[in-house]
């Protein structure tokens, strides 16, 4: 469904994607795992297309996506759930979910999806005409990830939606990923610190070290493998 | 001090504050997408005051009656100053989209040079009279030598600009996505937004708002020169700065505290020193409430 063919991302003068390969299929969970500044948020952006790539090529069912604006890519079918959530602070939730069905048209299956999140979130309910700046981390994680369903993405790029949660909401938001995977087919693309976690829910994953992808298996060996062990996992 | 001439003083604040929230407008809603001081825009003020000038010379050869007149220059005035401001974006600002803050800032510096030494130019240096196309309106018996009908109609217009403008940012997909695209520009474009297209906008309505406040109070005054739209341009970015940059109704709320300020000051204590109150007030409010009345303090998150 997705692939980077030898992808290379600049900053300026900073080399942050090192001839970055690896493909996703449809209906798979694939996680990222590495250490900050590995440049994995960089692979989600240079997808995107905010953090253009310099070389290389990214394929996207079959066309290349390489060189298309933010805008384009989204309409392609590509949503990012970005890190730091980044939600619209002073739009309300009902607001924020709005603009993620911003390039849809058809009513009644956007009202499908609303009552769909709102399922798999009921607290959003609760809270749709309050200001999405004033939910707490884990109910702004719960948005933006909602934001991306209702734009029915076809691959869903996920960046660290655990960072800074409580254990138990980290729980939780890992269940919804997985529903999400298996109820509506969503192919999903998950940037990890929480290797441990990521892998738990994932099929497949890659290891990334300094910009370069440095292992690539199923999520099953990757936990039992020993590098990743000492170096992720914490055992 | 007696009343009417209190109440004189307060609809000649709220005229001049109407037109400052026209103006403003512009300033305040460009800063709050591209966070740039659009110091060109007081030029399309004057620009749209001397286009409908010259339309309505122009209508006026073929006898029509002054209300088409009124109407069909101010209709070509609007539309080619908010091609105006469309362009000058597309010229000064965008090929700077990735440059430093101040670089664009020194564009649209050399923007507003230049386009009031083109219209110094093309036309005159002089003050020209500006007809009173503005329709005479009944003004209420109780209001009478107080206000007179052309206020009256600075203020309703204002007033219906300012009702369909928040039904626009607050209802409408565009609107919608220039709020989100004020608050988080990258996100904007991971929900799909195409942000050039909001800028664009933001512009085209920019301009639209300051060329009809051109247009009003220039019938108003009877009056105009080429150098008209620096002033009220400065300040009504003052208007926006107290109301709070980036805010829409700081902006409006602003506009009217300038303009009733300015026009009591000019009252009360000396109409000479008139236009020294709004820079009193520019520093009083950088020095101590930087982030203007309804501003919101700029937080960064780390």
């Amino acid at each position: 469904m997705l692939e980077l063919q030898s992808v290379s991302t600049y900053y300026g003068n900073i080399q942050a994607l090192k001839e970055i390969s690896l493909t996703i299929e449809k209906g798979e969970i694939i996680t990222l795992i590495g250490a900050n500044g590995a440049g994995k948020s960089t692979t989600l952006m240079s997808i995107s297309g905010v953090v253009p790539p310099r070389d290389g090529d990214v394929i996207f069912q079959g066309e290349s996506i390489m060189g298309m604006d933010a805008a384009e890519v989204v309409a392609q079918g590509i949503c990012q759930v970005p890190e730091g959530r980044r939600i619209f602070p002073h739009l309300t939730v009902q607001e924020n979910l709005d603009m993620g069905a911003l390039l849809r048209s058809d009513r009644e299956g956007i009202r499908t999806d609303l009552n769909y999140v709102f399922s798999l979130f009921p607290i959003l309910a609760e809270r749709r005409g309050q200001a999405g700046g004033t939910l707490s981390g884990g109910e702004q994680q719960m948005l933006a990830i909602s934001r991306a369903i209702m734009a029915r993405p076809k691959l869903l790029l996920l960046d660290e939606p655990s960072l800074g949660l409580a254990p138990l909401i980290v729980q939780q938001i890992f269940e919804i990923i997985k529903q999400i995977n298996q109820e509506n087919g969503t192919t999903i693309f998950l940037v990890e610190q929480n290797a441990n976690q990521a892998l738990k829910v994932a099929h497949r994953g890659y290891v990334m070290e300094n910009g370069r992808i440095t292992l690539a298996d199923s999520a099953a060996n990757l936990l039992s493998n020993q590098e990743v062990k000492n170096a992720y996992l914490g055992v | 001090m007696d009343f009417d001439y209190f109440l004189r003083l307060f609809f000649s604040g709220l005229t001049r504050g109407s037109i400052y929230a026209l103006l403003a407008l512009g300033y305040t809603m460009v800063y709050g997408i591209i966070k740039l001081i659009n110091f060109a825009h007081g030029e399309i003020y004057m620009i749209g005051a001397f286009t409908a000038l010259i339309m309505a010379t122009v209508f006026s050869f073929t006898g029509m009656p002054t209300l088409a007149i009124l109407v069909l220059s101010s209709l070509v005035a609007l539309i080619y100053s908010s091609a105006y401001g469309f362009t000058i974006e597309k010229l000064a600002y965008k090929p700077l989209r990735k440059a430093p803050r101040l670089s664009v800032l020194i564009s649209a510096i050399g923007m507003s040079l230049f386009l009031q030494n083109y219209v110094l130019l093309a036309q005159t240096s002089n003050f020209l009279p500006y007809p009173s196309l503005l329709p005479q309106v009944p003004v209420p018996r109780f209001l009478q030598g107080i206000i007179n009908s052309q206020q009256i109609i600075i203020f309703t217009t204002t007033a219906v600009v300012m009702v369909l403008l928040t039904l626009l940012i607050k209802f409408t997909r565009m609107g919608k996505s220039m709020r989100a695209t004020s608050q988080d520009r990258v996100m904007a474009t991971l929900v799909g937004i195409n942000v050039n297209k909001v800028i664009s906008w933001t512009f085209l309505i920019g301009s639209f708002t300051a060329a009809l406040g051109g247009i009003l109070i220039s019938s108003f005054t009877g009056q105009i020169n080429f150098y008209v739209g620096f002033i009220a341009g400065i300040k009504a970015f003052v208007a926006a700065v107290l109301g709070g940059i980036g805010s829409i109704p700081g902006a409006v709320l602003g506009s009217l505290v300038l303009g009733m300020t300015e026009s009591f000051a000019a009252g009360y204590l000396s109409s000479v020193y008139e236009d020294v109150f709004a820079f009193i007030i520019l520093v009083l409010i950088l020095i101590f409430k930087p982030s203007g009345l309804l501003g919101r303090p700029e937080t960064q998150k780390v």
